[in-house]
C-alpha cells in the first residue's frame, strides 16, 4: 500500500517539475526565472482574487442572513468603521409587488412593520403631522447619539481642561513675573485713552459675555458638576433663569460686537511694529522692555480679531439655536466648503450637505460650545492682563484716562501721536496728525 | 465708571425688551412649530 501511495503521488510532482522545465527549455529561460515570473503573476493576481472572494463571502453571508446585517457589518460598526447600510436603508418594501392584504401572507398596505420603521428611521417615509414645520415630520433620528457622546465626552472634557489649563498657566505666570508694574514714576498727568461711548461698548460686550459664559457653562456642566452639589430641584430653577438669561442677554452681546467693530477695526489693522512687539512678546517676560506700539499693540490686536471672528461665529450658531430649525447654517456652509475642495485637499471625504433638521441643531450646539470654550480661554487671559496682571491697565476702561508714564511705556507711538511729545529721549517726537 | 454701570443696566434692559418683543412678534418655538391641533401646554 505504502509503495503504491508513493508511486501514485510521485509522478504528479515530477510531471509539474518536468513540465516547467520543458517550458523553460522551450522558450530559452532557466528554472529560477520561470519561478520569479510565476510568483509575480500570483502576487499581482491574488489581491483581486481575494477581493472577489471577500465580496462573494459578504454576499453569501448577506444571503445567508436573508438580506439582514452580517457579522462583518456588526464588527465594522463596533470598531467605529463606516458600513454600507444600503441593504437596510433601501429595504423599504414595494407595495405594488406585495401580496394582497386579503392574502394569508399579505401585509396591510403592502409594507411590513420593519419596512415602515426603516423608512421612518432613514427619513424616507411620507409623514404627515398635525403640527407644521419640517422637523416635526422626523420621527426617528439616530445622529442624536453621536451628538450626546461628543457633548458629554470630548467637548466637556477638553473644554473644561482648556479653561483650567489657562487659569493654571496665568497663576504660574503671576507667581513668576508678578504684576507688570509701571517702570517709571507716575507723572500724575493723564490722557484720554477711550471715550465714554467706547467704554460703554466694551462693557456692554464684556458684561454680556460674562453672563453668557457662566450660564453656558452651567448648561454644559450642570448635570456633571452642579446637580451633585445643589440637587435637581434647585438646579432646575437656576437652569431656567440661566437659560432665559443666556437667550435674552445675547442681544446686548451682538449689538456690542457690532459697535466695537465699528469703533476699533481701523486701529487694529496689523502694521510693521506688531512684528517687533511679538518678537519681544510685548516685554511681558522682562522688566523694562517696552516695544513700540500704537493705540493697540499686537497682543491686543490678536484679541480683537479673535473676538471678532469667534464673536460673529458664535452669534450665528446662537441665532440658529435661538430660532430652532428656522436658521439652518451647516448644510449650506458644508456645500461651500466642499465647492472649494477643502476636504479633498486635507484628505477627507466631502462633508454632508443634506442634513436633517435635527442634525443642523446638533451641529449648531456643538459648534457653539467649541467656539465658546476657545473664546472663554482668550477672554480669561484678557481679563487677567486688564485687571490684576498689569498696573494701570484697568484705568483705560475704568475712567478712560491713563497716566502719561503708562502710555509712554505701553503705547509709545500712540502717546507721541496724541501729545506730540517724545515717548523716549533717544528719538524725535512724531508729528501729530492734523 | 459711569459707562460701565450704564452698560450693565443696558444689558438687562435690552434683555427684557428682547424677551417681550420676541414673544409679541410671535417668534417663540411654540408659535413657529406648533399648530392648533397640537396641545403643548
Amino acid at each position: 500500500m505504502k509503495n503504491i501511495a508513493r508511486g501514485a503521488s510521485a509522478p504528479r510532482a515530477i510531471s509539474l517539475g518536468v513540465m516547467v522545465e520543458m517550458i523553460g527549455r522551450g522558450i530559452g529561460m532557466d528554472m529560477r526565472k520561470i519561478f520569479i515570473v510565476l510568483i509575480a503573476i500570483i502576487g499581482l493576481g491574488l489581491p483581486a482574487v481575494a477581493a472577489d472572494a471577500q465580496e462573494n463571502m459578504v454576499q453569501d453571508s448577506r444571503a445567508a442572513t436573508g438580506g439582514a446585517q452580517t457579522l462583518a457589518d456588526i464588527l465594522a460598526r463596533q470598531s467605529g468603521q463606516k458600513m454600507d447600510d444600503s441593504f437596510r436603508s433601501d429595504a423599504l418594501g414595494t407595495p405594488e409587488n406585495a401580496a394582497s392584504s386579503t392574502n394569508q401572507l399579505g401585509t396591510l398596505g403592502g409594507v411590513s412593520d420593519p419596512e415602515l420603521w426603516r423608512a421612518l428611521r432613514y427619513g424616507k417615509a411620507d409623514v404627515n403631522v398635525s403640527s407644521h414645520g419640517l422637523p416635526d415630520a422626523v420621527i426617528i433620528q439616530d445622529s442624536g447619539m453621536d451628538w450626546l457622546t461628543f457633548r458629554h465626552g470630548p467637548l466637556s472634557q477638553y473644554g473644561g481642561n482648556l479653561l483650567l489649563g489657562v487659569i493654571a498657566a496665568l497663576a504660574v505666570f503671576y507667581a513668576l513675573r508678578g504684576k507688570i508694574r509701571i517702570d517709571g514714576e507716575r507723572t500724575g498727568r493723564t490722557i484720554l485713552r477711550f471715550k465714554a461711548i467706547e467704554r460703554f461698548a466694551h462693557w456692554l460686550l464684556a458684561g454680556s459675555f460674562v453672563v453668557l459664559a457662566l450660564t453656558g457653562l452651567m448648561m454644559v456642566f450642570g448635570r456633571l458638576v452642579i446637580i451633585p452639589l445643589m440637587g435637581k430641584e434647585s438646579f432646575a430653577a437656576a437652569a431656567a433663569v440661566g437659560k432665559w438669561s443666556h437667550n435674552n442677554f445675547s442681544w446686548a452681546f451682538m449689538v456690542a460686537l457690532v459697535l466695537v467693530t465699528i469703533f476699533w477695526l481701523a486701529q487694529n489693522i496689523p502694521n510693521r511694529h506688531d512684528l517687533k512687539w511679538l518678537a519681544m512678546a510685548g516685554g511681558m517676560f522682562s522688566k523694562g522692555a517696552h516695544p513700540p506700539a500704537k493705540k493697540f499693540n499686537a497682543g491686543q490686536k490678536l484679541i480683537f480679531w479673535g473676538v471678532l471672528v469667534l464673536g460673529f461665529s458664535i452669534s450665528a450658531s446662537g441665532l440658529s439655536l435661538m430660532f430652532p430649525f428656522q436658521l439652518p447654517m451647516f448644510g449650506a456652509t458644508f456645500a461651500k466648503i466642499n465647492a472649494i475642495g477643502l476636504p479633498e485637499l486635507m484628505g477627507f471625504a466631502a462633508l454632508p450637505e443634506a442634513l436633517m433638521p435635527h442634525q443642523e441643531m446638533q451641529l449648531a450646539i456643538l459648534w457653539h460650545g467649541i467656539v465658546a470654550f476657545v473664546f472663554m480661554a482668550i477672554i480669561i487671559a484678557h481679563i487677567y492682563l486688564g485687571s490684576v496682571g498689569m498696573e494701570g491697565a484697568f484705568d483705560a476702561m475704568g475712567t478712560g484716562e491713563v497716566d502719561e508714564q503708562w502710555a509712554k511705556e505701553h503705547h509709545g507711538l500712540w502717546y507721541e501721536e496724541v501729545t506730540g511729545k517724545s515717548a523716549h529721549d533717544d528719538h524725535a517726537p512724531v508729528k501729530p496728525a492734523e | 465708571m459711569k459707562s460701565m454701570f450704564l452698560a450693565f443696566l443696558t444689558i438687562v434692559l435690552v434683555g427684557f425688551a428682547a424677551d417681550y418683543g420676541l414673544h409679541r412678534a410671535g417668534f417663540s418655538s411654540q408659535e413657529m412649530t406648533s399648530g392648533p391641533a397640537v396641545r403643548v401646554n
